[in-house]
This record gives structure tokens, C-alpha cells and sequence, in this order.
């Protein structure tokens, strides 16, 4: 554990890496800190040839380090019961590479780290769906959390209500998936494939996923064989995820989407008024995406940020062609009538 | 495995040329590929379930397709024409210059995917796999086939680069 990092900056941008090599690139564009994960079912981006050894976090933490940027792992799925051990293993072996900080969610998986590495600093995953001041006070009390990062669902006056009754820092997300789901308590890639999101770590596994494709270049995305969307020859599309699908229903018959849109959340507008409200970090979401998406967006939210810091107003550049759907919005933050 | 799909087929009448462009760019790919697995072992741990899979690749604008097979003892990139493609575990059809920013790092896959640029068909979890595995590569694997053939390899990448509006 590196018992020195200093978390004190507010803007502190925090950016995704699936690989070293984006995690390399988010230190170069400017990242103040990368989150990343092992292997394994401990983070929810588990994806096949995506994530980190121990050998490959260790070196990526000393690249990180050397040049002032912090390195937080994420150990943000649940351990089914009895089965701790891949979580605690994870943990010591996050210890001993030098990681800044453990992006956490489960109670227990919080409660070793506490006991068995107290000079660890723990973060509370948006997996958490923490929400209130009450719930947040509770993983301050009993495990330490010195951060939480926020479910998308608040308003920016709601984070500035809570931020005046917690004790911790607060983490926004402010660029990539929408996630209005309750988030680590989402079983609908379970009740499709049998993976579990929060378990097993992977929303829509890519190994029950297929696209088919039809003459007129019209596209279905299909989930363990059912058809969750459709794509006209020249509509964008979105992931495959359940959530985001369209679907036929007696009321609808045209198809709709009935959870949410395929749409990506972008608050580049909103970050002086986040910092203002007390947000602490910004975290950029995107581990399964590629280094090309990391440089580019990473450099535009440190230039934004830059420029709030030096009093002027953030330019940030159209990222809209990164974004899922090809749409952005402010979501809740800006309004809970965003829909 | 699947079967190809007949909607990516050559013109007709381009038969002879075509075949006889893919036998003599066979020992230049092969020289490619064997380069870039030499320099970058690592990548291979990546797409380790997939290494035995067999990836098509449809440049759309251009006369044939790539196959490429990711073994590390003997990986293998080929070119096949269009209307004879193998039977394939993955395919990714799209523009040749994105095709090659997409293996450069250069250009995101989700995004060419959200704006159907790029096309995928066949077992997903191949193609998630092999995306990674590249985009874990550092520097430039364009780059470096053009380096292998020296100034006119780098002069037709140049070219390409300029194309594609990186230059």
C-alpha cells in the first residue's frame, strides 16, 4: 500500500484502464488516478483477454508512481458465500503491489481489508448503491471508507445535501454509461445467462452474445438467444445489454425501451458545479474500452479541469462519437426529469 | 465455426487478379504476422482460449479479406478472396483505414461498433478477446509493418495515414 499518496487535490480525475498499456496511455493524457482489476470475477469488467496480472498491476503501479499519478483497484463485486478467498488473495496482492486505494463493495470483502491491511484506504463502489447519508455514515463507521462514488441517480442540489452529512469524499461519475439500475443489485444478466453481474463480474457476457445481421444491413443483438434490440440499416446502435433493449409489449406494439435508452452520460457542462456542490473526483467510466477512447477523453476532462482550476471556463471538445448510441445526456444530474 | 457470408463477395470478373494478389501477398503477411508475434509475446495471453480460432477480416473496399489464425507457434495471415472465404469462428467487416486504426490504437472499436462502421458476426467473445489482446500493444503495429519494408513501406503507410486524415 502506498501510504503517501495525497488525495487532497479536489478534480482529482479518475480514469479507467482494462489493459496496462490504457493504463500507460491514461497517465499520459493526464489521469490523477487509473482504476483497474485482476483477471478474475473480483471486478465488474471481467471480460475475456481484458484486465490485469499481478505482475502487469505491479509494474503499472510503479509507471503510475513515477510519474505522480495513483493507481485504485477495484475489488467491487460480491464473493458468493463462503467463496472469500479469490476477493482476500486479491486484496493482499493489491497490497503488496503498492495500489493507492481499494474500490470496494461488499461488506465483508471491506471488512478484511479494515482488519487485515488498516493503513489501506478503502473507496465504496457504485456497486454499493449508496445513496443516502445514512448508508454512506455506515461503511465511514465500520470499515473506514474514506470515499464514496455516488449512483447516477442524484440531482447535483441532492449531492450537495449529502455531501454536508457525510464524512468522506465524494466521487461522481461524469463521463460514459448512463447506470440507472440499482446498481450490484441487477440480476438481469443472470436471469438470461446464469452469469451473475455482481458475482461473476460481467454484464452481458460476450460468450452469450451474437449480432445478426440481415440482407437489408439491418441488425439484430441477440443475449443467450433472445433478441433484446434491433437496428435499422443505418441506426446507431448500443451495447447488448438487457437493460438497454428495446422491446414489443401489447401496449407498444412499435417496440420500446423499456428500462433505458442506449445513451452515454456526459456532465463536461456540469463540473464547475460539481466541485461547487463538493464532489471531490470525476470518474470516467470505460474499462472495456479501447486506449483511443482513454487518450481522448482523459485529455479532454484534464483540460476541462485544468481550466476550472485556472478560473476559466472548461472547453471541452464533442465527444458524442465516443459515446454509446451515439447520444449523450446529463441524466439525473441536471434534472430527474431527464427523460 | 461459420459459414461465410456471400453478401461480401468481389465483383465478378475480378476473379484471377484477385486470386493471384492473395498467393503474393501470402509470404508478406506471413512475414507480418510472425514479426508482430515475435515482438509482442504478451499479447497472446489475451486471446489464449481463442489462439486456435480462425478470423476473418473484411477490408469493405478492398478486393480480398484477411484470415488470420492467432497461434502463437505458428500464427498465420492470409490473404483469401472474397467470394472464398474459410469458415471462420469471427468476422469484422469494415473500411480498410478504420480497420487499421482499430489495430493501431488509433480508433475506438465500441465507438466504430455504435456507429455500425464495423461490423462482427460469429462467436463475440473471439473478437472481444482479440480487440484486447491488440489494444494491449504498444506503439504502432502499422508502424512497424511498414518498418519492416523499409522506405517503401513506410511510404505506403504514409499514404494510408494521410488518407485516413491522421497526417
Amino acid at each position: 500500500m502506498n501510504e503517501t499518496s495525497d488525495f487532497s487535490a479536489a478534480g482529482e480525475l479518475v480514469c479507467p484502464a482494462g489493459t496496462p498499456a490504457a493504463l500507460r496511455t491514461a497517465v499520459d493524457a493526464g489521469a490523477d488516478s487509473v482504476y483497474c482489476g485482476f483477471r478474475n470475477a473480483t471486478n465488474a469488467r471481467n471480460f475475456p483477454g481484458l484486465n490485469f496480472t499481478a505482475e502487469e498491476l505491479e509494474a503499472s503501479v510503479a509507471y503510475a508512481h513515477a510519474r505522480g499519478a495513483r493507481v485504485l483497484l477495484a475489488l467491487n463485486t460480491y464473493p458468493p458465500a463462503g467463496k472469500v478467498g479469490l476477493w482476500r488473495d486479491a486484496a493482499d496482492i493489491g497490497v503488496r503491489a503498492g495500489v493507492d486505494a481499494f474500490i470496494v463493495a461488499d461488506m465483508g470483502v471491506a471488512h478484511y481489508i479494515a482488519e487485515t491491511h488498516p493503513g489501506a484506504r478503502l473507496h465504496l463502489s457504485v456497486q454499493a448503491a449508496a445513496s443516502s447519508p445514512e448508508a454512506i455514515r455506515y461503511y465511514c463507521q465500520h470499515f473506514g471508507v474514506r470515499r464514496v462514488v455516488l449512483p447516477r441517480i442524484l440531482t447535483i442540489p441532492e449531492i450537495r445535501e449529502i455531501k454536508r452529512e457525510i464524512p468522506c469524499e465524494i466521487e461522481t461519475f461524469v463521463f460514459g454509461n448512463h447506470g440507472l439500475m440499482v446498481e450490484g443489485r441487477c440480476s438481469l444478466t443472470n436471469w438470461l445467462t446464469g452469469q451473475s453481474t455482481n458475482m461473476d463480474g460481467v454484464c452481458s457476457p460476450a460468450s452469450d452474445v451474437t449480432y445478426e445481421r440481415e440482407a437489408d444491413g439491418s441488425m439484430r443483438s441477440c443475449l443467450a438467444g433472445f433478441t433484446i434490440d434491433a437496428f435499422g440499416p443505418e441506426e446507431n446502435a448500443g451495447y447488448p445489454t438487457i437493460c438497454k433493449g428495446r422491446y414489443v409489449a401489447p401496449h407498444r406494439p412499435e417496440g420500446y425501451y423499456a428500462f433505458e435508452e442506449p445513451v452515454s452520460l456526459n456532465l463536461g457542462r456540469l463540473l464547475p458545479e460539481l466541485m461547487a456542490a463538493g464532489v471531490h473526483a470525476f470518474k470516467i467510466e470505460g474499462r472495456q474500452r479501447s486506449k483511443s477512447y482513454v487518450r481522448s477523453v482523459v485529455s479532454n476532462f484534464r483540460r476541462a479541469v485544468d481550466d476550472i482550476r485556472a478560473g476559466a471556463e472548461p472547453n471541452l471538445a464533442d465527444l458524442v462519437a465516443l459515446t454509446e448510441g451515439q447520444k449523450e445526456t446529463q441524466g439525473a444530474f441536471k434534472s430527474k426529469k431527464w427523460r | 465455426m461459420n459459414a461465410p457470408d456471400a453478401a461480401v463477395g468481389p465483383p465478378p470478373g475480378r476473379m484471377m487478379p484477385v486470386g493471384l494478389m492473395c498467393t503474393a501477398l501470402r509470404p508478406v503477411l506471413g512475414r507480418v504476422v510472425r514479426r508482430i508475434a515475435a515482438h509482442h509475446p504478451e499479447m497472446f495471453a489475451r486471446i489464449a482460449p481463442y489462439e486456435t480460432a480462425d478470423f476473418v477480416i473484411v477490408p469493405k473496399e478492398l478486393p480480398f479479406a484477411l484470415h488470420l489464425r492467432p497461434e502463437p507457434s505458428a500464427p498465420m495471415l492470409r490473404a483469401v478472396p472474397k467470394d472464398r472465404l474459410p469458415p471462420f469462428h469471427a468476422c469484422i467487416e469494415g473500411r480498410f483505414l478504420l480497420l487499421l486504426e482499430l489495430v493501431d490504437g488509433e480508433s475506438d472499436g465500441d465507438a466504430a461498433f455504435f456507429s455500425r462502421d464495423l461490423t462482427i458476426s460469429g462467436n463475440t467473445e473471439a473478437v472481444v478477446s482479440l480487440r484486447n489482446a491488440l489494444d494491449d500493444i504498444d506503439g504502432s503495429v502499422a508502424q512497424e509493418t511498414a518498418d519492416l519494408f523499409g522506405p517503401p513501406g513506410r511510404a505506403v503507410l504514409n499514404i494510408l495515414r494521410r488518407r485516413s486524415g491522421r497526417q
